[in-house]
């Protein structure tokens, strides 16, 4: 029989509308991060570095991406004999077929995965969150306190608690109540989607719940458990931990990176974060590039100016080209002359020569205004720009792009082009 | 696959100075992010060989670590794998590797219960992409015993280190000089070499009942009259990095753009270990031109012409020029280095200077890091 004491589920599956077009054809866990990594990799680095070697990773939402970066696990060591990592994606049955409608429902359906490792304890996990922390840690509180839940939850101002769910805890971190989003939050302790569970206890609660419809561990699970009497305890958490789930937060966690000493530190020993590369080539600075402030990724080529911006790996920004506060994923071009101005570009777009990105003053969105409310000029993956086009700012672009979608060469603050069909 | 690779990665010179005292030469870092031995075998990966012996024996602890996993290159297959054999005393033979045909004949039995008709014998010293199935099937074509890749250098060039060929039109090799002071040909061994493995094994039990070790004079130009040996002209770039000035050019030619597309950009690629060091990072402060910078690297100064190896982290105020900084280096503030090699995991204290004045000068520093 195999045994796991703890095993980690990590729901993968959402398409982080928030990121607007940098979802529209990955899931929210594989989008890039930090100019070589995908969110993904924080929370699978955390499992192996906390001794977890056990992971389910939930897909749903356009999984290949997310599907070819986890492969058999071999960048995080999860490729094993024995547990490892396994992609769990919605399967049909002989009887009541469906897709994963929340997230307790999506851990419900796959109440036989975990039954093979027959684990003491489950954790929950989100992969839509850049932090380290270590999940043993948080076990050993589980333990001590005896607990049937515990929530990791952290100290947030009081003024942005609303945003939250917020735990209500008694001196010994055990929960009294427990509120979605409230609009008059008595406390700062906000939750922060990670939950070990005793197995019974959530094999129980997802099988009592199993007709609930959208079935949620905020939502649903969490407020079950506690009405039944369980013990639920708050692990309060004091490290770095972001939510990037908005294109603003997105682009401030990527640019928090390039201070001095971040606060969330990349270039410590301890703890490393893991990714798949598929290039290992170093960058090259050429004589008439200019570069500071930055970080950037392997195999990069610069002939421009790179000034506050992430790069990721094997882009090529050309002669003359000036790149600043942005975000440049994998194997984009930059072409010569052009000008990006706090922007975020997905992975192997084109941008032409002599272009301007960021141009004239922010305008409300044409598109969505929820999802684009900043300066930010947001680019799809696999899109292209043609030569000498300005765009505005709190745009939208995504697909291929010609001439003839800008009028007077031009994509005014606010607007958007979104192509469908084929991409290159 | 038709053929088994060895690579002969045993050997040490004087000529490397103190850069191969402590590791082997085929472990020596190369264009920023590999080792030499990574060329020979992604080389061997893409060709589809998938059985590859690495004969190793001088310090041989860095290139062990490198070769610690061989999923890197795609080996650790059920079908072949990547073995390192080292000298093993034995109930007959107490012996370090004698030489390269000693090195093959110590491990004679891994020869004769493989089954593959030909084995590649290359070095691990030297840059270069081929893809042996076009060498092996001109082998086949020449009816060839064995046959020798070699090289034109170009006029002037010192090769003095190297075998020298000399070659008849059907390309049948008809001289052969090893290490010549004077040299009538500039046509050069690049210790590549195609036989047939049966072949291989009857030459090497013969020279070794004999008491002779080395491939190259005992075997190659023993039998240069009796056996077809030809060569194969390599038009690509091909670089053997022995000394320190040949290692320096080396990796400086990866700042060239052609050298560097033909390695980093072109398939089939180059496969090293992952490392898994952060992006690089230029702090305020940066100046970086027509230099290779890899990854871990935290820089914040003046970089010109040089090449950077991986976790290198550069103070402020420095002033780095035509310059060799290999893995793990510490540099303190205010530092001048120019035509230098930095060895790797040294500690430059702040404030000084190091400059090659005549030729390329070789740095270890071993202070301190964290008493800095």
């Amino acid at each position: 029989m195999i045994k796991k004491e703890m095993i980690a589920m990590l729901l993968a599956g959402g398409q982080g509308s928030r990121l607007g077009v940098l979802t529209s054809g990955v899931a929210k866990p594989a989008v890039a991060f930090g100019g070589k990594y995908r969110i993904i990799d924080f929370p699978l680095s955390n499992c192996i570095n906390s001794g977890i070697d056990t992971v389910g990773v939930l897909t749903q939402y356009q999984p290949l991406r997310l599907n070819r970066h986890i492969g058999i696990g071999i960048p995080w060591d999860l490729d094993r004999n024995n547990g490892g990592v396994t992609v769990l994606p919605p399967y049909e049955r002989s009887d009541n077929s469906e897709w994963y409608t929340g997230t307790a429902n999506a851990i419900y359906q796959n109440l036989k995965y975990m039954e093979t490792y027959n684990p003491d304890y489950v954790l929950i996990l989100s992969g839509d969150h850049i932090y380290k922390m270590d999940y043993e840690v948080m076990l050993d509180f589980h333990k001590e306190n005896n607990a049937d839940v515990t929530i990791a939850a952290m100290p947030v101002p009081i003024e942005e608690a609303s945003r939250f769910g917020v735990v209500i805890t008694d001196e010994n971190k055990k929960i009294k109540e427990f509120e979605e989003k409230p609009e008059h939050p008595r406390s700062n302790l906000a939750s922060m989607g990670i939950y070990i569970f005793n197995w019974k206890v959530l094999r129980d609660s997802l099988i009592a719940m199993k007709d609930q419809s959208n079935c949620d561990f905020g939502k649903h699970i969490i407020p079950y458990c506690h009405e039944n009497g369980k013990r639920l305890f708050a692990y309060e958490f004091n490290g770095y931990w972001k939510d990037v789930g908005t294109l603003s937060s997105y682009w401030e966690a990527n640019m928090e990176l390039i201070d001095l000493i971040p606060e969330f530190n990349l270039y410590e020993e301890y703890w490393k974060i893991y990714t798949k590369s598929d290039n290992v080539a170093p960058q090259y600075l050429a004589a008439e590039s200019k570069v500071d402030t930055s970080i950037i990724g392997e195999g990069a080529e610069i002939y421009g100016e790179v000034q506050n911006s992430v790069i990721g790996a094997g882009v090529r920004i050309e002669k003359g080209a000036v790149v600043h506060n942005s975000i440049i994923m994998k194997e984009c071009v930059i072409g010569e002359n052009t000008v990006v101005e706090k922007s975020i570009i997905a992975d192997k777009t084109i941008v032409g020569a002599d272009c301007h990105l960021g141009v004239g003053e922010y305008a409300p969105s044409t598109l969505n205004e929820k999802v684009y409310a900043s300066d930010l000029v947001t680019i799809g993956e696999d899109s292209v720009i043609p030569d000498g086009v300005s765009i505005g700012k709190n745009t939208a672009i995504s697909g291929v792009t010609e001439p003839s979608d800008y009028p007077d060469g031009m994509l005014a603050g606010g607007g958007a082009i979104i192509k469908e069909g084929d991409r290159i | 696959m038709k053929a088994l690779g060895l690579i002969l990665a045993g050997g040490n010179n004087h000529r490397m100075q103190e850069l191969s005292s402590k590791r082997a030469i085929a472990a020596m870092p190369i264009g920023g992010s590999y080792r030499c031995i990574d060329f020979a075998l992604s080389n061997m990966s893409n060709s589809h060989v998938q059985t590859v012996a690495v004969l190793t024996q001088y310090n041989a602890r860095s290139l062990n670590e490198h070769l610690s996993s061989s999923k890197w290159w795609d080996f650790g297959r059920k079908q072949g794998g990547l073995y390192t054999f080292t000298p093993t005393v034995t109930a007959d033979n107490s012996w370090w590797y004698r030489g390269t045909a000693d090195a093959m004949y110590q491990n004679i039995d891994f020869l004769k219960k493989r089954h593959e008709p030909y084995v590649i014998i290359t070095g691990g010293d030297c840059v270069y992409k081929l893809d042996y199935n076009k060498v092996l099937d001109y082998h086949i074509e020449k009816k060839a015993d064995i046959t020798v890749v070699c090289k034109d250098m170009p006029e002037g060039a010192d090769i003095s280190r190297f075998g020298v060929i000399r070659m008849n039109e059907e390309s049948r090799i008809t001289e052969f000089e090893e290490k010549p002071m004077v040299s009538s040909s500039n046509t050069i061994s690049t210790g590549i070499y195609i036989i047939r493995r049966r072949q291989l094994i009857e030459m090497l039990e013969r020279s070794g009942q004999e008491d002779r070790w080395d491939f190259v004079t005992d075997i190659l130009i023993r039998y240069k009259n009796m056996k077809r040996i030809y060569g194969y002209k390599m038009e690509d770039y091909w670089s053997n990095i022995a000394t320190v000035d040949s290692y320096y050019n080396t990796n400086m030619d990866f700042l060239k753009p052609d050298v560097r597309n033909y390695f980093f950009r072109e398939t089939p690629h180059i496969y090293s270990k992952v490392d898994d060091y952060p992006p690089a990072k230029y702090n305020a402060g940066s100046d970086v031109k027509n230099s290779l910078i890899s990854s871990g690297c935290i820089i914040n100064s003046k970089i010109e012409n040089s090449v950077l190896f991986k976790n290198v982290f550069v103070g402020k105020n420095c002033v780095i020029k035509n310059s060799i900084i290999l893995n793990d280096v510490y540099i303190g503030d205010n530092t001048h280095i120019e035509n230098c090699i930095v060895e790797s995991r040294g500690t430059l204290k702040a404030n000084t200077y190091y400059c090659g004045d005549d030729g390329v000068k070789v740095v270890l520093e071993r202070n301190d890091r964290y008493a800095l």
